[in-house]
């Protein structure tokens, strides 16, 4: 069936199955990889998208659940030229070794400082719970604090565009 | 004694003019005649493996671009442990250009330029800090001869800087000289430059690969995509020991999107229009499968157990076994134990494959390009030179990567449909058919002396292969060794002032593939070895710390050791007392000639472990990279101490178990040290090893911690209170 919705700024009708993960519509049809398949079961983090601006693991959501809702994946959060506070934190920081992981660790860092600007410790440990293999933990809670103060700084436009 | 790695200066450089005179190609041959064998002995003796050569040629290593860029066509993959940078520093400073200056790309295997054996091991940096050295530097010798006979001036007078070469009056870059000359004269090889002069080399440069993977923009083998591409599945057993019998596929080929239902003698598979269709597809198969037993976890515990398989000395000194034979009060004995580990690497094996009439493309994440290559032509009968592999950046190595059946099912399945299939592992897949960690069991046993020093130590090691059976090892090669040089890794004892020592491998087949997973025997080697260091510690009333040092030899590995251990317990602050509820913990281990001492201080918080933080000292030599090392070594701690006090695999009914990341129970944000501080000494004027060394410790170190908070001692991983 056909379905429509927002991503990354711009309008995309799509005609799969209802029930096709929204993973697959965003990676092998619309052909954006920077969203990855880790697990297939929302078990590792590694799909996670924004819808409406909640972080949520696409690996698992049928596609029409974002039926006339805004998605927001990697390549629409920042650019190379205008990183996201996110992104430029994880650039300061150093943060990605295999990097595979990254996106949907940066996607989950992005709706938690939206929600919660300045996140504890505890905050960090209760919301980050995505798998990355390569132990970059360290290296991402920095980067998640100094997100927190290079957002506390601007907006970015990516957030202005949000209803 | 130690041996200088072999000097391989024999070589063959290739100039060759990019097609529509866009750029050159810089290419040599650097020798690895029989790299194997002499590999294997050089590991043996001095756990270092040399460079091993590329496999053919045409061979490019640099592209030089009118833009005055460089590609540096990298014969080593990148799967995170930041090869692409430290090369590419390496490479910058002879070549006398800016890092920013460098792309790096994987190597293709048409280019000539893929390591003729892995990208694994710990090598990389080491393996080519002398050829890539000499390379980078020939070819800035030849671009600077170029240019002085266009710019009519001599050779030594004239300057470069960032790909700019200038007698004073004019200057002229690389991409400008690489364009015109049309007869290239090939120089002896130059005099490397004095370590203090480079740029690069020793700086904390950032990730070349870094913006792109921050971008979501680096592409990985799932990644791949070609024109006209359909995607497989396998069929893949969930049992132990299951042998493909036959199948019914009736349903399946009904199903929507199915093109191909592809029925081989030894596995099932099938190609459809989308990977869900795929996936459905597959599910729908009915595979009979055959198999003789049905396993349990107590039968692979029951199976690894010294005494039990093929023992072989590895190490030996003294009379440790005379000493230690005799079963009295005197001897101090105690057993450790380590558990099935899956990788559980993010990424799935993923591969797009092509195959055609006479060639055939595969884009892979593979850490085994040349075996890939050799696999997947064999198996749809073409010759290697014709099976082109184009490595993609890897979701994760481990070890995981040095095995690729997946490539060879990818090929079968595109020959059949005559279109590129991609064709990727489901998790399941990955938890069920991953080559493991295989467990161990470690017997230690020692003898004190009146002075409370040790007079005789002895480790055993019980444990699953490693290195055999995989592909990187072929089995002529067996013999040669007599032992899984894998399994043993970090399993000798490094104490080498002690009067008798020795250590005692046996090997284990179990029914199941068990292979490398980073550092191999490292960590539960170091848990067995370090977690019983600080048992004969407290039997002879010593201080820990000063414990180890008394018995390490004066040479310069111990020396190098010694140092790590020192710097450790000073900049942790070590002390013995529990202080506001925490205690701390020490191990050290030397592995590939790296050694590393770690502190890592513990609570215990509602009845688990809690690691504050950790306290991390390495010497590696020449550190190329200070800020990469840091980061290997944090990640090492975090993969150990999910490794050590989390993960474990079990067999149920002839199914392995967990299949999915949560009851495969790994450390996360919550799990990891809010603080970890890391030194890196440099005492030797040469890289050595990074990505693995750092994994030793940690395990031993949240034990002997644990020790010391609750007098119980914890001699299983993962390690638990409940």
């Amino acid at each position: 069936m056909e379905i429509s919705f927002k991503i990354n700024g711009e309008m995309q009708t799509v005609d799969v199955a209802e029930n096709t993960p929204l993973l697959w519509v965003i990676r092998d049809i619309l052909n954006l990889k920077g969203t990855k398949f880790g697990c297939g079961k929302a078990a590792c983090g590694a799909c996670t998208v924004h819808i409406d601006g909640n972080a949520l693991r696409s690996c698992s959501i049928p596609v029409r659940f974002a039926e006339n809702k805004e998605v927001i994946t990697i390549e629409g959060l920042g650019t190379k030229e205008n990183p996201h506070p996110v992104q430029q934190a994880w650039i300061e920081e150093v943060v990605p070794q295999c990097g595979y992981c990254q996106p949907g660790f940066m996607m989950a860092t992005a709706a938690l400082l939206a929600k919660n600007p300045n996140p504890t410790d505890e905050d960090i440990d209760r919301n980050i719970v995505n798998v990355c293999r390569c132990g970059t933990y360290y290296r991402m809670r920095k980067a998640i604090k100094r997100a927190a103060e290079l957002s506390a700084g601007e907006i970015h436009p990516s957030e202005e565009n949000k209803v | 004694m130690e041996k200088p790695i072999e000097n391989k200066s024999r070589r063959k450089f290739i100039v060759r003019s990019l097609f529509g005179g866009t750029g050159v190609l810089l290419g040599a041959v650097y020798f690895g005649r029989n790299a194997l064998r002499r590999n294997l002995y050089h590991a043996i003796e001095n756990a270092e493996v040399a460079y091993s050569g590329n496999t053919g040629t045409p061979l490019i290593w640099f592209e030089i671009l009118k833009d005055n860029s460089i590609t540096f066509h990298c014969p080593k993959v990148e799967m995170g442990q930041g090869t692409f940078t430290g090369l590419a520093q390496i490479a910058a400073d002879e070549l006398e250009v800016d890092i920013a200056q460098m792309r790096v790309v994987h190597a293709q295997s048409d280019s000539g330029n893929i390591d003729a054996m892995s990208t694994g091991g710990s090598t990389s940096i080491s393996g080519l800090w002398v050829p890539l050295r000499e390379l980078a530097a020939t070819m800035r010798e030849m671009l600077k001869n170029a240019a002085a006979n266009e710019l009519g001036s001599d050779a030594a007078s004239l300057n470069i800087a960032q790909g700019v070469i200038s007698n004073g009056q004019k200057s002229i870059t690389y991409g400008e000289i690489a364009s015109k000359t049309k007869k290239w004269e090939i120089p002896e090889t130059p005099a490397l430059k004095p370590l203090k002069n480079y740029k690069f080399i020793g700086k904390p440069v950032s990730r070349v690969d870094l913006e792109d993977k921050v971008m979501g923009a680096s592409m990985y083998g799932m990644d791949a995509e070609m024109p006209n591409m359909l995607f497989g599945a396998a069929v893949r057993p969930s049992k132990i020991g299951a042998k493909f019998i036959n199948a019914d596929t009736t349903e399946a080929e009904q199903m929507p999107g199915v093109v191909k239902v592809v029925k081989e003698k030894d596995f099932v598979g099938v190609v459809a229009k989308s990977y869900t269709e795929a996936e459905n597809a597959k599910n729908a198969i009915k595979v009979n499968w055959q198999t003789e037993k049905v396993w349990q976890t107590k039968d692979i515990e029951a199976m690894v157990e010294v005494g039990k398989g093929d023992p072989m000395v590895i190490q030996k000194e003294g009379k440790a076994d005379s000493i230690l034979e005799n079963e009295g009060q005197e001897i101090i004995q105690s057993e450790y134990k380590s558990p099935l580990g899956a990788h559980a690497q993010l990424e799935p094996n993923g591969a797009v494959a092509f195959v055609e009439k006479d060639k055939a493309t595969v884009m892979i994440s593979t850490q085994v390009v040349n075996i890939t290559r050799k696999e997947v032509a064999e198996k749809i009968g073409l010759e290697p030179e014709q099976v082109n592999i184009v490595p993609t950046f890897l979701g994760g190595g481990f070890g995981r990567r040095l095995h690729t059946p997946n490539a060879m099912q990818a090929a079968v399945l595109s020959k059949a449909v005559g279109q590129p299939v991609k064709c990727f592992f489901n998790r399941q897949e990955e938890f069920q058919n991953d080559t493991f960690r295989p467990p161990t069991h470690h017997v230690m046993k020692a003898k004190l002396n009146g002075n409370g020093l040790i007079e005789a130590l002895e480790h055993n090691v019980s444990s699953g292969d490693v290195m055999y059976g995989s592909a990187l090892f072929p089995s002529i090669v067996e013999p040669v060794i007599g032992s899984d040089v894998g399994a043993w890794r970090g399993g000798m004892i490094q104490y080498r002032s002690i009067p008798n020592y020795r250590a005692v491998s046996w090997r284990v087949k179990l029914p199941f593939a068990t292979s490398w997973w980073r550092s191999l025997g490292l960590l539960a080697n170091t848990f067995a070895i370090e977690s019983f260091m600080d048992e004969l510690a407290e039997k002879a009333g010593k201080n820990p710390v000063e414990f180890r040092l008394a018995h390490i030899q004066d040479d310069k590995a111990g020396n190098r050791l010694k140092k790590v251990i020192e710097t450790a317990a000073e900049k942790a602050n070590y002390v013995n007392e529990v202080k506001n509820g925490r205690a701390m913990g020490f191990a050290a281990s030397t592995d590939a000639r790296t050694p590393v001492a770690q502190v890592a201080e513990v609570s215990i918080e509602n009845g688990e472990i809690k690691v504050h933080k950790v306290t991390c000292v390495i010497d590696p030599g020449l550190a190329v990279n200070p800020d990469q090392i840091k980061a290997q070594c944090e990640g090492s701690i975090i993969m150990g101490i999910s490794a050590a006090m989390h993960e474990r695999m079990y067999v149920e009914d002839g199914v392995l178990k967990p299949i999915i990341y949560g009851p495969y129970r790994m450390a996360l944000m919550k799990h990891s040290p809010r603080e970890i501080d890391i030194e890196i000494l440099q005492n030797d004027d040469k890289p050595g090893a990074v990505g693995e060394p750092p994994l030793g410790p940690i395990g031993a170190c949240v034990a002997n911690a644990v020790y010391r908070l609750t007098k119980k001692r914890l001699r299983e991983m993962p390690l638990s209170l409940a």
